[in-house]
Parts: C-alpha cells; structure tokens; sequence
C-alpha cells in the first residue's frame, strides 16, 4: 500500500484546472492550423485563425482561452494499492477546484438547478472515479463549457436502428446545434451499456487526444465516415458556412442489452479542455 | 477587406453592412447578459426608469472571468445570444441598435432588427482572451450585484466581428452554410 495525503490531490486538482484553462492541448491546435489551412470559406479562415491568435494570447498572457471555464469535469483512477490519507477524496478534490477557479481567475459558473443560486467558487466538481491497477492516481481535470454541453444529446434507439440510426443521429444533433456550441467542434459518442454508461462513454472519449483514431479498425471507420458527413453540412466555423464543422469525432462502445441501442452524443467545442497529472 | 466600424453607430453605417461582412469595431459598449436582460426587462414593464440609456447604444452579450491583477478584464468571449431573445425585441423598439454574441438568433428578433434598421453581430466564440486584448476600458455602470453579469461599459478597439444578421434580415447563419453544403 503506498499512501496520498488528500492536500496532495488538492493541490494536484488546483493546478489542473488552471492549466486546462490557460493552455489548450497541442492535438488541438495542430488540428486548428490544418483546418484553417484547408478552409474554403474565407470567412471561416479568419475565424480559425483567430481562434490560433486566442490560443497564443491565452498561453502567453496566462488568460483563460474561453470565459465559460465551465463546471469542472474531473475523473479520477485511482490504483488499487493506493490509500488516501487525511479526509475524504471528494472533499479533497472540491477544496482543489475551489483554490483553481480563484487563483486562476476563472469564472466561477456553478449555481443551484432550481433555486439559481451560485456556489461561489464553482464546486461541486462532477467526479468520476474509476478502480484501476498499481500505486498511482490519475487525475484529469476537464472544465467543460455549456455553449457545447448544452448541444448535446442522448437517445435510446432501437436495436433494429443499428448503425445508420446511430449515424442518422448523431448528424441530427449537429445540425440542430449549429452555430451555438462554438463550431469547429469535437464529437464525443458513446454506443452501447445503459442510459448513463452511454453517456459517460461519450464525456471520456473527448479525453482522448484530439483526432487519433480508435484502435479497433471498425470503430476507427465509423469515426472516419461521420466526420466526413458531419464537414459536408457546410456548418463550417462558428455555423457561418465552410468546410471545417467538427475537427475530430471520438467513438467509445460497450456491450449492451439486446433489446436496446443507448447512443450519446457529447458536443466539445474546439476549447477541448483538459489536463491530466499522475501522483 | 475588413470595414471598419465606430459604436454607437449611425444608422447610415448600419445599413451599409451585410451579412458575412468581416469588421472591426471600437467604440463604446454595453454588456449584459441573462440576469442582466431580465431585470432591465422588469424594470421596463414596472415603469421604472433603467439606470442607463440603451438608445442608439450596442449591447454585448458576455460575463467576463475575473481581471487579474493588473489587467483591464479577465477572458471575455460572446455567450449564446438565443437567451435574450424573449427580451430582446423590446430593447430593440427602444432604440438599441447593434447586438454582439454568438450563434441565431428568432424570427422574432430577425424582425425586429429589420423593423428598427439594427444589426446583429457575432464575435468568434471561445476566443476571450483575443478579445480582452481589445479591451481599452471597463467599468461597472449598473447591476454591480450581478457580479460577471452585471452590466459594463467597454471601451473597445478594433474588436474583430462578423455580421451575422444585418438590417434587411439577411443571416450568415442560412446563407453561409448552404453555400457549403455537400
Ligand atoms: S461553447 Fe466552448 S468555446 Fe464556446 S463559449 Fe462555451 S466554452 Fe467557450
């Protein structure tokens, strides 16, 4: 057993979160460069480089890329031979996101559903925990806006829909979502388990580095091919018209049930936030 | 060619912009976003006088991140503007002439910037910290309490902009796309 005192994991999610804010990843922006390279639309060129403009800015000025620093999304896999000492590991992760949103100066945009009432220092985090092997913990942090969350969407087809239903609605919640979730976007799909394993499926494959193709060939295919239905909207940049609307599309599965085919698609917009650390 | 454009703006300068055209704006703005509409739109079926005037003036629809020390704003890129449509009609028929934000707007919207001879502007989402480089100025003027909400003066230069729905009704939004649809 090799322990971890809580104050290390707060102090490890504190730095994620301003790193994720400050800093988007380089999968992404050489995914921007080649989009705005290859962009027809002249409108949609100079909105892509502004976008390569913001990313310097943000990094060298230390300024968040994106206003909404969204709620924060944190996943957390933590090593069987790993005891946490010193209090409780959601505790630790909220006091972490609660120090990153003020040192950072990031928004604080977290609020009670019903009562409209914020927070403060935008905690809760969503937590995702995960049992994993080893002495390790790994922890992501994700701060998710709600320009793309919002966009997304969930539907439980029937089996009989199979894999051009799944196709038929993923392009639907692109076309409906248009301009809002900040296009070019990245497309989180989760196929298969329940309702919110689907869902969660979804959310982690945006953790994956930005366009690198599943491993299995068939899934790498289906990516292939929605990516190049999705750019053939012509939504293009920021819902203006051009060839670039999603910059990558990330596929996850798990067995179901057979009576079902659960499908969620989780809209990133091209601020794909996300920094993970191993204590 | 980028145009070149001062806020507030006459109405001669709006009627010469056109959907899909790439300008750049300075001049005054105003900020407000949800919490900020719902209670300029209170106050107005209340009677009440708003602490500020919106004729002529540009609304821009954005909650900064905090400043920094040192900095005039924190990251301060367009919010969704389809939320203040339910309110936005009314501030048009009193005057407001430029709106800054992101992504469609309503039918309703789309008619009342025609009937008003106003233009729709959209920023690139997601690019704050570009736009608070173009920030010159910012003070709270009214609804402190809002906190990123509350209303700002903004003091811009050469704010990088698209215009989305100009004053004949025409949007980047159909127009656009369809030109790249495969
Ligand atoms: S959708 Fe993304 S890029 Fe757009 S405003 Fe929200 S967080 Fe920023």
């Amino acid at each position: 057993m090799r322990t971890v005192s809580t104050s290390l994991i707060t102090q490890t999610v504190e730095q994620l979160c301003i790193e994720a804010c400050y800093k988007i990843g380089d999968d992404v922006k050489i995914l921007l460069q080649k989009a705005r390279d290859e962009e027809e639309s002249p409108l949609g060129k100079w909105i892509l480089q502004q976008f390569l403009d913001n990313m310097h800015i943000s990094r060298e000025e230390q300024l968040p890329l994106c206003q909404d620093t969204g709620m924060a999304v944190v996943f957390i896999e933590l090593g069987r031979e790993v005891h946490v000492t010193g209090g409780s590991l959601e505790d630790a992760v909220n006091e972490g996101v609660c120090r990153g949103y003020e040192k950072g100066y990031l928004r604080k945009s977290v609020l009670d559903p019903l009562t409209r009432k914020n927070t403060g220092d935008n905690t809760p985090a969503v937590i995702h925990l995960e049992m994993t092997e080893g002495d390790r913990i790994k922890i992501t942090a994700a701060p998710k806006g709600f320009g793309s969350e919002n966009m997304s969407r969930l539907a439980m087809l029937k089996p009989a829909d199979g894999a051009d239903g799944i196709k038929k609605f993923v392009l639907d919640t692109v076309v409906r979502a248009g301009a809002n979730p900040c296009p070019p976007i990245i497309v989180g799909i989760g196929i298969g388990g329940t309702m919110e394993k689907a869902a969660y499926l979804a959310k982690k494959s945006l953790l994956r580095e930005a366009g690198k193709p599943h491993p299995d060939k068939d899934i790498a295919a289906l990516e292939q091919e929605l990516l190049n239905k999705i750019n053939e909207t012509g939504i293009g940049p920021q819902g203006m018209g051009g060839r670039t609307t999603a910059l990558a599309v990330h596929v996850e599965t798990y067995p179901t049930h057979i009576a079902g085919l659960p499908v969620a698609v989780n809209i990133q917009c091209h601020a794909a936030r996300h920094a993970s650390a191993v204590i | 060619m980028i145009k070149k454009i001062t806020s507030p703006a006459t109405t001669e300068e709006i009627l010469k912009l056109s959907a899909g055209d790439m300008v750049e704006l300075s001049g005054i703005l105003l900020t407000g976003r949800d919490a900020a509409h719902k209670r300029m739109v209170e106050y107005l079926y209340k009677g009440i006088p708003l602490p500020f005037d919106i004729k002529n003036q540009s609304i821009y629809y954005t909650g900064p991140c905090p400043a920094p020390p040192g900095r005039i704003i924190g990251s301060c890129g367009p919010t969704t503007s389809f939320r203040m449509d339910g309110y936005t009609p009314l501030l048009l028929d009193l005057g407001l002439k430029i709106m800054i934000g992101k992504g469609q707007r309503s039918p309703e919207v789309v008619e009342a910037i025609v009937r008003n001879q106003a233009v729709y502007l959209a920023a690139a989402g997601g690019a704050g910290a570009l736009i608070a480089r173009c920030v010159k100025k910012a003070e709270v003027l009214a609804f402190e309490d809002l906190g990123p909400e509350a209303v700002y003066r903004l003091e811009v230069e050469k704010f990088p902009l698209i215009v989305a729905i100009d004053s004949r009704g025409s949007s980047i939004f159909e127009s656009g796309p369809a030109q790249f649809r495969i």
